[in-house]
């Protein structure tokens, strides 16, 4: 009886243990066809070059980090205020049958596919941006709004349950004291809730430097450093797609050192979010 | 000196004045000879914690034997020593040995299961799994191996009808068990533990959570079932083991302190402690 | 300004999110359903998706996520079993979680990178769907994981000691009783894992290619609804047929997440 047990607790962790080599196996590859043209190039000229022109042999991939940085940006400034004053309201203000449809409707937002989000963003959006505000259309700012919308669900849930987590003594601490319904929200839960609302972001900015169908449906791809919002602009996740499917040698290599660099940038981000949300518990 | 109340209802005092006259003139003489269950300076820990200290106690075979005490006193946790459900709760360890029948239940060579078969256990909140009621009962034979479904259904109804649920129940036997009232869920976990044939049941304040009708059918079944089984049960509730009128154990802050007959314990009891439980300083 | 007023801002705001995905998904619906006729789902494209249909999409689509979740789906459930009945805190345990939860946040790109160097090149599988359907199963396997783990942590222990008690082993316990009672979880689980594979776009270009034609075998490359989708729209081929597809796509995964969460609802009311 007691071998049996031992063996079926050693097959589980061998399964179990499919999910850690599978995440090897991914650093291993990527930074194995990656690493080379690094090497070669020196992790300054790649990362600071400002010129990308694969044709010439020139791999600076300045422009689509800044072209991340900056989507990036937006989509925060967009998303952050809309999705946690959401979470707000669906946590602390609605009743509760109101607030469980609405959460559903929001999780819903999630399931569609990124590439919706760009096509509505390209068909809709881009066209709409360049009669009024000039441009091309396909700009940081149509890459940002789409952005923006598309990381809303991740922002309102995980403020949602950072809210909900806030424990309900310190709302009935001010009540007793005669405060309001926003005052409390205001003085005691968002102080609260304050390390988990900046994991949200920070997990939020880590889906959208993640993001990349829905980037190259609407913004642009040029390859140069943009200045204003209402330029096209390249991502780092977007260079990859848009380059993969014809690049060959060290072209192929370059995109590739682009994918460790994207990894490192998300790995640094969720390790991040982590760590302040785990930090900051009092 | 505490008073023995009796309860209200009449049949119970007759059936409880025909028991003792019965158990005084040794109604089975050869009962309560052999032991069955034997507790030499069992120490038990939760990490540090230290939540028995050095327990002897020997317990008769087919005897029922209280353990009682206040809360946090030890007693579920000695209960569950016996038959090694501690061992779920990591960081445990243990001194001193627990013997069934002379074998040390924590013996190396120990087949856990076969063990928990042998020393059923009824818990305080009767939790029917999410199953029928003939699935539940069934349950631990499934477990073993029986397959054969007219050799189930031959146990089950035993085991139903020893733990008095047979009636109630023999017309929805594919009826989940959660219909069953608290009452009923208790037998139903008593049918449970009866259908794997143990030697040894062990009771944790099995009627806590029930009312006093249902309280009192179950600690008439306990008496019953002695003629097959040793019977342990743990309570809380001193006026409890006063009408269960049985070897007793009074459990205090993981000691044994005295142990007797209930009539001793309750009438003459050695220890100051135990004068101060049983007359209500405590617990 | 007053607690009323101020409610009904964010009240305002909220509505401002749901409008958004109330927009979306109708404008593409009034533009895509029209046309939406039994022909289009069940043939194929012609003219590189000028017209025709999309049968090949969908049954590229139903093939990767079906074997996905094939793979993904036992990895999934064995994984949350071993993480909440097997161990105690140890090192392999944390190992394993460190595991899962950094493949949740890795980029469907970067899956899409990795499939492509190890599954179709290293693996020499080609541009197929099984390429495909390899790197989909890593990529929801966090996914099943978190939700089944969630999901058997929330049954009562209770269970768990009782059925001890009764003689039974580890194994039995997490068979006969934490699993059965978990299944709701569970499903909901795997129903969300289908609709993130569903709607997948940039792991599955690299891995199972772009064909028009209709697969015949698992090693034959294939399109799936959102990459036809993302060709038609980007390549400017037909807008027509891209709302077509689009809202093919969006009823599919409305209709999955419909059923998840309705049989999360059941599974709440149950216990409640």
């Amino acid at each position: 009886m007691r071998r049996s047990e031992t063996l079926v607790q050693w097959s589980l962790a061998l399964v179990a243990l499919f999910a850690i080599a599978a995440l090897a196996l991914i650093i291993i590859f990527i930074f194995k066809e990656g690493s080379p043209i690094i090497a070669r190039l020196g992790i300054v000229e790649f990362i600071m070059g400002t010129k990308w022109s694969p044709s010439r042999g020139t791999f600076g991939i300045l422009p689509m980090i800044l072209g991340s940085f900056w989507v990036t940006l937006s989509a925060l400034v967009i998303g952050v205020p809309i999705g946690l004053a959401s979470a707000i309201f669906l946590a602390e203000m609605a009743p509760s049958g109101t607030s469980r449809i609405l959460k559903f409707a929001i999780q819903l937002l999630a399931g569609i596919p990124s590439v919706v989000f760009g096509f509505i963003g390209l068909v809709i959006l881009v066209p709409l941006i360049r009669q009024w505000l000039g441009g091309p259309g396909f700009s940081v700012l149509a890459a940002g709004i789409v952005l923006g919308i598309m990381i809303l669900p991740t922002i309102v849930s995980v403020c949602y349950d950072v809210f909900k987590a806030v424990p309900q003594a310190y709302r009935e601490g001010m009540i007793a004291l005669g405060a309001t319904r926003w005052q409390t929200i205001r003085m005691v839960v968002l102080p609260a809730a304050r390390p988990g609302i900046i994991a949200a972001i920070i997990l939020g900015m880590g889906r959208a430097v993640g993001e990349t169908m829905a980037v190259i449906m609407v913004a642009g791809n040029a390859t140069k450093i943009p200045v204003s919002l209402l330029e096209p602009v390249r991502t780092l996740t977007s260079n990859i797609a848009l380059e993969m499917g014809y690049a060959v040698g060290e072209h192929r290599e370059a995109l590739f050192a682009t994918g460790i660099v994207l990894f490192i940038i998300i790995a640094i981000l969720n390790t991040l979010a982590r760590v302040v949300a785990r930090v900051e518990k009092v | 000196m505490i008073e023995v109340i009796p309860e209200p209802m009449g049949d119970i005092e007759t059936v409880k004045a025909k028991d003792s006259a019965e158990r005084n003139n040794n109604r089975i003489p050869e009962r309560g000879s052999a032991v069955k269950i034997q507790v030499r300076d069992f120490s038990f820990f939760y990490g540090d914690h230290q939540a028995l200290r050095n327990i002897n106690l020997e317990i008769k075979r087919n005897q029922l034997f209280t353990i009682m005490g206040p809360s946090g006193s030890g007693k579920t946790t000695f209960l569950r020593a016996i038959n090694r459900l501690g061992d779920l709760i990591p960081n445990t360890r243990h001194k001193g040995s627990i013997r069934i029948d002379g074998v040390d239940v924590y013996d190396s060579g120990i087949d856990i299961t076969e063990l928990r078969r042998n020393a059923g256990m009824v818990f305080a909140l009767p939790v029917p799994l999410p199953m029928s009621i003939f699935d539940n009962v069934a349950y631990g034979l499934r477990m073993q191996g029986t397959r054969n479904r007219k050799k189930l259904e031959e146990i089950v109804e035993k085991a139903l009808q020893d733990a008095i649920l047979w009636d109630e129940v023999k017309d929805r036997l594919s009826d989940n068990a959660s219909r069953l009232s608290g009452g009923q869920l208790q037998r139903l976990s008593i049918a449970r533990v009866l259908a794997l044939e143990p030697e040894i049941i062990l009771l944790d304040e099995p009627t806590s959570g029930l009312d006093p009708i249902s309280t009192f059918k179950i600690e008439e079944l306990l008496w019953k079932l002695i003629d097959r089984y040793t019977v342990i049960m743990v309570t809380h509730n001193p006026l409890q083991a006063a009408r269960i009128d049985s070897d007793t154990a009074f459990f205090l802050t993981g000691e044994v302190v005295e142990t007797g007959s209930a009539y001793d314990i309750f009438t003459r009891p050695k220890d100051k402690r135990t004068e101060d439980y049983v007359s209500g300083k405590f617990g | 300004m007053t607690d009323r007023r101020i409610t009904l801002l964010f009240a305002g705001i909220t509505s401002l999110t749901l409008l958004t995905l109330v927009f979306i998904i109708g404008y593409v619906m009034i533009n895509g359903l029209p046309g939406l006729t039994l022909e289009f789902l069940i043939e194929s494209p012609r003219e590189m998706g000028r017209a025709g249909g999309v049968l090949p999409a969908i049954v590229g689509t139903v093939l990767l996520t079906a074997i996905a979740l094939i793979i993904a789906a036992p990895v999934g459930i064995l994984t949350a079993v071993y993480l909440t009945e097997y161990t105690r805190d140890s090192w392999l345990p944390r190992i394993v979680r460190f595991g899962t939860e950094s493949l949740a946040g890795i980029p469907s790109i970067i899956f899409g990178l990795f499939g492509f160097l190890f599954f179709v090149i290293y693996l020499d599988l080609g541009w197929s769907i099984l390429s495909g359907a390899l790197t989909l199963s890593v990529m929801i396997l966090p996914t099943i994981v978190r939700t089944s783990e969630e999901a058997i942590r929330a049954v009562p222990d209770a269970y768990r000691e009782v059925s001890f008690a009764l003689g039974s082993t580890r194994w039995q316990t997490v068979t006969t009783v934490v699993l059965p009672s978990a299944k709701p979880g569970i499903a909901t689980g795997i129903m969300l894992a289908m609709g993130r594979a569903i709607g997948e776009t940039a792991a599955v270009i690299f891995t199972a290619g772009s064909s028009l034609r209709l697969p015949r075998s698992l090693l034959d490359p294939t399109r799936t609804l959102p990459v036809h989708f993302y060709i038609l729209a980007r390549e400017g081929i037909s807008l027509e047929n891209a709302y077509r597809t689009a809202s093919v796509l969006i009823l599919l995964i409305l209709a999955i997440n419909i059923a998840a969460y309705t049989i999360m609802d059941r599974l709440a009311k149950k216990e409640g």
